[in-house]
C-alpha cells in the first residue's frame, strides 16, 4: 500500500457518506417515481441524519450507544481498508465484526422487537457470509491475490469469468442493502411488521449514527460490484448504477419473505452458482 | 441550520377513532398527496418520531398508552390532534368511557378539525407543527426543559 | 575454545533431555503422591506448586530450546520397550476387568483384538530381527514445544481450577462419592501421558501414551459413577479403541514391510523418500483414522458429547489441552505424508464436513456445555481439514488454530463451570443478563467468544490462512472445502453472537452473584483471559519464531512462500483493530458518567404498554402479563439428529473410501 492508496482510504471517511447519501437520495426519488409519487428531495438522507443528531438523547440502556458507535467505527475502518486497496478477506471479516457490534447493540436493550430483529439480522448474516467469502475466493482464483489493488490491476473484466459468483453476490447484496424481499431485520422503508426491527430502540443521535454507517456500507458494497467491472472505470460505474437500479426495481416489485426461504435460497444460490462457478474456473 | 423542518417523522396513533380520520391520515401518504415530498415519513415507532399524530378521543384504556408513547418520543416533539374527536371528544364526548380530547392526557400543539379531517387540512396541520417544532428545538438548545 | 563450545552444546543437550524426561515423569510422580493424600489443605498446596512447576518447566523448555532445531534423544533403550509392552498388557487386563464388572462385551472384544494385533507386532519385531530398535525415541521440535506449552500451561491451570471447583462440586452433589485423590491422580497422569505423547518419536512409545490418554479420559468421564457417566465412559473407550486398533495395525504394517526398524520413528517415517511413499502413506492413513476417533470427528463425535457428564474441568481439559488435541496432533504430524494424496483429501473432507455440520448443530443447542462441545468438534474439523490438505500454509493455519482454540475454549469451559455453580444452570437462556449479575465472568466469556470467532482475534487469522490453503489445494475437492468453510463460518457467527447477546441483554438491577467464587478459580480465569489477549497480540511473534522454523524443517517450506503467509500491511491493520477493540471498552468507562447525564432513560417500547421489568408488561385493565425473550434455535432446519445422520452417513462413506484406498495400496 503506497501513500496514494492510503489517501484513497482516508478520503473515504469524507466522501463515503456524501456519495452514499446521494445514492440513497436518488434511490428514494426513483422509488417514489416507480410508485407514481414525486418523492423527497435528493438531499433528504442528509436532512434526516442532520435532524437525528439534533434530537434529544434517549436510551433504554446507555451501553447501546457504545455498540452502535463501535458499529460505525468498524464500518468506516472496513471501508477504509477496502478503498485503500487492502485484503478482501480482512474487509469481509471486519464487516462481520461491525455487524456483530450492531446486533449486540440491539440485544442490549432487551426490547422484544429489537430482539427479534437481532435474531433475524443474525440469520441474514449467516445467509450472506458464505457468498461474500466465495466472492473473495473467486477473485483470488482469477487474479491470484486477495488484495483489492491487485484485483483492480488484473486487466480483464472479472464478470466474464465469474458470472455465477456475480449473480450470487447480487442476490446477497439485497440483504445487505436492506431491500425487499430480504429486509427481515430492519427495512429502509418506514413501516414494517416488527415496528422497526433491529433499530427499534435506537433513537435520536444513536439512530443517526446507524444511518450514517449504513451510507458508508452502501458505498463499500457497491465498491464490491465495481470490482467485477474494474478493468475499465467507465464500465465499472455504469455497472454499479445498473445494479443499483435493478436492486430498486426488485425492492419495489417484491414483498418481504420469511427467514426460512431467505436463508435456504441464499445458501442454495451460494452453493449452486458460487460453487459451480469456482469449480468451473479449474476446468477452464 | 435546522434539519427538523425538512425531515419530520410522524407517529400515528389511533386513540379510539372510528377509522375515518385514520383513513385520511394514510391518504396523505398516497401518490395523490405524497407527504414524503416534505420528507415526512410515517414511522411506526415513537423513538424515531418527531410529530405525534393522534386520531380519536381518549378513553380510559388509551390514555395510559398515549402517555407512555408520548414519553418515549425524544424531544423536540409536537402533538397534532387530528379530527374533532381528538380535539374535544366529538360526538363521543359524553360516553361513559371517554375522557375527552387529547389535551386531557398530554399537551397538544396543533388541532386539525373536521369529521373526518380532510387530507389537505391534515397536511396544513403538520406544516403548522413544523414551526412549533423549530421553536421547541431553539428552546431546547438554550437549555430550557424540552416539552 | 572449540572444545569449550562443544562442551556447552553437550551440556545444553543433556539439560534439555533432562527437561523432557522431567516433564513426563514429574506429573507422574505428583499423580502417585496425590493418590495417597486425603487432606484438602495439603492437596491444594501440592497441586498448586506442582502445576506451577510444570508450567514453569514448559516455559523454561521454550526458552532453552529457542532457535534450536528438532533434536533427538535416547537412542538405545531396549529395556524400556519391554516395560512399555508389559504396562500395555497391564492396561488391557485392567480394561478387561472393568468390562467384566460392567458387562461391556463389545469393548472387551475390541480390547482383545487390539491385544492380538500388538502381540503380532511383538512377534514380528522379534522374528524379523527388528528387536533392537535403533534410533531416537524421544525428541522435540517446534511443534512439540507448542503442544507442550499448551499442555503445561493450560493443562496445569485447569488442575488448579479443579481444586476449588471439585470442592463445590461435591457440595452440590452429595450423592456422588468423593474420590478426589483418584481424580487428581488421573489429571496429572493425563498431563504426563500428553507430554510423553508429544515428545515421543518412536511410534511404539507414542502408541503407549496414546492408550494411557484413552484410559484416563475413560476413567475421568466415569468419575461420578452414575449410570450415565459409566455409559458415556464406555462409549468414549469403545470409539477410541477403534482408533487404537488401527494404530496398532499401523505398527504391524511398518514392522512387516519396512526395510529397517528406523521406520518406526515418526521423523524417519514422515520424511521417507518418494520411493518409500507407500510405506509412509499406509501408516499415515491408519494413524490419521485413529486421530479422527480421538479428535471426535464425525461419525465418532458422540463420545465427546457424552463426555459432558464429567465435571466441567474434565471437559475443559479434554477439549482444550489434552485428548482431542492428541488426535489432531498426530494428523498434523503426518501432514507432509498426506499432502496432495487422495487419502489426505478424504481426511480433509471428513474434517470439512464435521466443521460445517457440527457448527450447524451448535445453533440448536441451549446447553452451554453441549454448544461448546459441538464448537470444539467443529474447530477440530477445521484442523483436520488443514492437516489433510497438508500444504505448509494449511499446517501453519492448523497449528495456529490449535493454539487459539486451546486458550479460548478452556476459558469458556471454566467460565461456564463457574457460572453453573453460581446460578445452578448451564442453560444459555438462564444466562440472561449475566453481564449485570456476574460482570467479571461475563466479560471473560465475551473475550473467550471473541477469541473463538471475531475478526482481529486469533481465529480470523487461521481461517484466513485456511481459506487460502483450501483454494490452492487440489481441485475440485479444494473448492468443496472452501464451501464448507464459508458456510460453516457464517453459522459460527450465528451461534456465538446470540450467546453474546444473551449475556449482554436484560439489565434490571440485581444482586451480584459472583462474590462467592473461589480465589483459585479467579486466579486461573484471569490468567487464561490474559493468555487469550496475549496470543491475539503476539501471534506474529509465535509465527515468526516457532511456526516458520518448523515449517522450514518439516515441510521444506521456502522463506519466500512463508513471507506470503502474513502480509505486513494486514498485520498492521489487524493490530490496529485489536487495539481499537481494547481501547473502546475503556472509552465506554470514561464516557459513562457523561452519558448518564446527557441521556434520558426511557423504557423499552412495548406498543405503548408499560414494561418496567423485562419479564412483564402491563396489559389491559392493569394486568401484569408475563414476557420472555428467547433466542432462535432453528431446530426445523438444523435439528441435531438430522444433522448427525447426514454427517455420519457422509463421513462413514468417506472412511470406507479411505480404507478401500488403503487396502488397494497394500494389495
Amino acid at each position: 500500500m503506497d501513500l496514494m492508496h492510503i489517501l484513497y482510504g482516508v478520503s473515504f471517511i469524507l466522501f463515503g457518506p456524501l456519495i452514499g447519501g446521494i445514492i440513497v437520495g436518488l434511490d428514494r426519488k426513483l422509488t417514489a417515481r416507480m410508485q407514481g409519487r414525486v418523492g423527497p428531495p435528493v438531499l433528504q438522507p442528509f436532512y434526516d441524519i442532520g435532524k437525528l443528531f439534533q434530537k434529544e438523547r434517549i436510551a433504554v440502556i446507555y451501553s447501546e450507544n457504545f455498540w452502535v458507535i463501535a458499529y460505525l467505527i468498524f464500518i468506516v475502518a472496513t471501508g477504509m481498508i477496502f478503498f485503500a486497496g487492502g485484503d478482501l478477506l480482512l474487509v469481509i471479516f471486519a464487516l462481520t465484526l461491525a455487524h456483530v457490534f450492531l446486533i449486540i447493540g440491539a440485544f442490549s436493550s432487551s426490547s422484544p422487537y429489537a430482539h427479534v430483529g437481532a435474531q433475524r439480522e443474525l440469520i441474514q448474516l449467516m445467509a450472506i457470509e458464505p457468498m461474500v467469502i466465495l466472492t473473495a475466493v473467486g477473485m483470488y482464483q482469477v487474479t491470484g491475490s486477495f488484495f483489492v489493488i491487485d484485483i483492480l490491476a488484473y486487466g480483464g473484466l472479472l464478470i466474464f469469468v465469474l458470472p455465477g459468483v456475480f449473480v450470487g453476490f447480487l442476490y446477497v447484496l439485497t440483504f445487505k442493502l436492506r431491500k425487499s424481499p430480504f429486509d427481515l431485520a430492519t427495512s429502509h422503508h418506514a413501516h414494517q411488521e416488527l415496528v422497526k426491527g433491529l433499530t427499534t430502540e435506537f433513537a435520536g443521535p444513536t439512530l443517526g449514527i446507524y444511518e450514517l454507517a449504513h451510507l458508508y456500507e452502501t458505498v463499500m458494497l457497491l465498491g464490491f460490484v465495481y470490482l467485477f467491472f474494474g478493468a475499465n472505470p467507465l464500465t465499472g460505474i455504469i455497472a454499479v448504477i445498473l445494479v443499483y437500479i435493478i436492486e430498486i426495481f426488485v425492492d419495489n416489485a417484491t414483498t418481504r419473505i420469511t427467514w426460512q426461504p431467505a436463508l435456504i435460497s441464499a445458501w442454495i444460490v451460494t452453493i449452486v452458482l458460487g460453487g459451480l462457478n469456482l469449480i468451473g474456473l479449474y476446468l477452464l | 441550520m435546522s434539519y427538523l423542518k425538512k425531515s419530520p417523522w410522524i407517529l400515528h396513533y389511533d386513540a379510539s377513532s372510528c377509522n375515518g380520520c385514520d383513513i385520511e391520515v394514510l391518504a396523505c401518504l398516497t401518490p395523490l398527496y405524497d407527504v414524503e415530498r416534505f420528507g415526512i415519513i410515517n414511522t411506526g415507532n415513537p423513538k424515531h418520531a418527531d410529530i405525534f399524530v393522534i386520531t380519536g378521543g381518549i378513553n380510559e384504556q388509551s390514555s395510559v398508552v398515549v402517555k407512555n408513547i408520548y414519553d418515549q418520543i425524544p424531544s423536540p416533539k409536537v402533538v397534532v390532534a387530528v379530527g374533532i374527536c381528538a380535539a374535544t371528544g366529538g360526538v363521543f364526548r359524553e360516553c361513559y368511557n371517554i375522557k375527552g380530547g387529547v389535551n386531557t392526557t398530554i399537551p397538544v400543539d396543533v388541532y386539525v378539525p373536521g369529521c373526518a379531517a380532510r387530507p389537505e387540512s391534515i397536511i396544513d396541520g403538520i406544516v403548522a407543527a413544523l414551526s412549533i417544532l423549530e421553536e421547541k428545538r431553539k428552546a431546547m438548545k438554550k437549555g430550557e426543559t424540552p416539552l | 575454545m572449540i572444545n569449550n563450545d562443544e562442551c556447552t552444546i553437550w551440556y545444553q543437550r543433556c539439560f534439555v533431555e533432562f527437561l523432557l524426561l522431567f516433564l513426563i515423569f514429574f506429573p507422574l510422580v505428583l499423580a502417585c503422591i496425590l493418590l495417597g493424600i486425603r487432606g484438602e489443605k495439603l492437596r491444594d498446596i501440592i497441586v498448586t506448586t506442582g502445576a506451577l512447576v510444570i508450567g514453569t518447566g514448559t516455559l523454561y523448555l521454550l526458552i532453552a530450546t529457542l532457535g534450536s532445531h528438532a533434536t533427538y534423544y535416547l537412542t538405545n533403550t531396549q529395556t524400556v520397550h519391554y516395560i512399555l509392552f508389559l504396562l500395555e498388557i497391564g492396561i488391557t487386563l485392567f480394561i478387561l476387568y472393568l468390562c467384566r464388572k460392567y458387562h461391556q462385551r463389545l469393548v472387551a472384544l475390541l480390547v482383545c483384538i487390539q491385544m492380538a494385533i500388538l502381540i503380532i507386532f511383538g512377534m514380528g519385531s522379534l522374528t524379523s530381527g527388528h528387536a533392537t530398535t535403533e534410533g531416537a525415541n524421544l525428541f522435540f521440535d517446534e511443534f512439540s514445544i507448542i503442544m507442550a506449552l499448551i499442555i503445561g500451561i493450560i493443562g496445569s491451570l485447569i488442575c488448579i481450577y479443579s481444586l476449588g471447583y471439585m470442592r463445590s462440586y461435591h457440595l452440590h452433589h452429595p450423592e456422588i462419592s468423593d474420590r478426589r485423590p483418584f481424580f487428581f491422580f488421573l489429571l496429572f497422569l493425563f498431563l504426563s501421558a500428553m507430554f510423553g505423547l508429544v515428545f515421543s518419536n518412536n511410534l511404539v512409545w507414542l502408541f503407549f501414551f496414546w492408550e494411557i490418554t484413552t484410559v484416563c479420559s475413560f476413567l475421568l468421564i466415569g468419575y461420578a459413577k452414575t449410570k450415565d457417566a459409566i455409559k458415556n465412559g464406555f462409549l468414549a473407550l469403545l470409539l477410541n479403541l477403534l482408533g487404537g486398533i488401527t494404530f496398532a495395525g499401523a505398527l504391524v504394517y511398518i514392522t512387516y514391510t519396512a526395510p529397517s526398524p528406523e521406520y518406526l520413528n515418526l521423523s524417519t517415517l514422515t520424511t521417507a523418500g518418494p520411493d518409500l511413499a507407500l510405506l509412509a502413506l499406509v501408516p499415515a492413513g491408519l494413524i490419521s483414522f485413529a486421530g479422527l476417533t480421538k479428535s471426535a470427528q464425525m461419525p465418532f463425535s458422540s463420545w465427546l458429547i457424552g463426555a459432558m457428564v464429567a465435571p466441567t474441568p474434565v471437559s475443559a481439559l479434554l477439549h482444550s489441552s489434552t485428548m482431542v488435541k492428541a488426535g489432531v496432533y498426530v494428523i498434523v504430524r503426518f501432514a507432509p505424508v498426506l499432502e496432495g494424496q487422495f487419502i489426505g483429501m478424504l481426511i480433509a473432507l471428513v474434517g470439512g464436513i464435521t466443521f460445517f455440520l457440527a457448527s450447524c448443530i451448535a445453533i440448536t443447542q441451549n446447553n452451554a456445555k453441549k454448544l461448546l462441545a459441538y464448537s470444539t468438534i467443529a474447530n477440530l474439523g477445521l484442523v483436520v481439514a488443514c492437516a489433510g490438505v497438508g500444504s505448509h500454509e494449511a499446517v501453519w493455519a492448523a497449528i495456529l488454530l490449535i493454539i487459539f482454540h486451546a486458550v479460548a475454549k478452556s476459558l469458556l469451559f471454566l467460565c461456564t463451570g463457574t457460572v453453573e455453580h453460581q446460578i445452578g444452570s448451564r442453560d444459555i437462556e438462564e444466562m440472561n443478563g449475566l453481564f449485570v449479575t456476574m460482570p467479571k465472568v461475563a466479560t471473560m466469556m465475551l473475550i473467550g467468544m471473541a477469541g473463538m470467532f471475531l475478526a482481529p482475534f486469533g481465529m480470523l487469522i487461521s481461517k484466513w490462512a485456511t481459506l487460502r490453503a483450501f483454494v490452492d489445494a487440489s481441485p475440485p475437492l479444494g473448492i468443496l472445502l472452501v464451501l464448507f468453510l464459508a458456510l460453516g463460518s457464517g453459522v459460527t457467527v450465528f451461534f456465538w453472537t446470540k450467546w453474546m447477546g444473551k449475556l449482554i441483554g436484560y439489565h434490571e438491577e440485581k444482586k451480584n452473584d459472583e462474590e462467592s467464587v473461589n480465589r483459585s478459580e479467579w486466579a486461573v480465569l484471569y490468567i487464561i483471559t490474559g493468555l487469550v489477549a496475549l496470543v491475539a497480540f503476539t501471534f506474529p511473534l509465535i509465527s515468526g519464531t516457532i511456526l516458520e522454523p518448523y515449517l522450514i524443517s518439516a515441510h521444506n517450506a521456502t522463506t519466500e512462500s512463508l513471507d506470503k503467509l502474513l502480509f505486513y500491511d494486514d498485520l498492521i491493520i489487524i493490530l490496529l483493530m485489536l487495539s481499537l477493540i481494547v481501547v473502546m471498552p475503556l472509552s465506554l468507562y470514561f464516557f459513562r458518567h457523561a452519558w448518564k447525564e446527557s441521556y434520558r432513560k426511557v423504557p423499552r417500547y412495548v406498543c405503548g404498554r408499560e414494561a418496567l421489568s423485562p419479564h412483564s408488561f402491563t396489559g389491559s385493565i392493569g394486568v401484569q402479563k408475563e414476557m420472555g425473550l428467547s433466542n432462535y434455535y432453528l431446530e426445523d432446519i438444523f435439528g441435531e439428529l438430522r444433522m448427525l445422520r447426514i454427517g455420519d452417513l457422509c463421513t462413514i462413506a468417506l472412511i470406507v473410501l479411505i480404507f478401500a484406498a488403503l487396502i488397494g495400496m497394500v494389495v
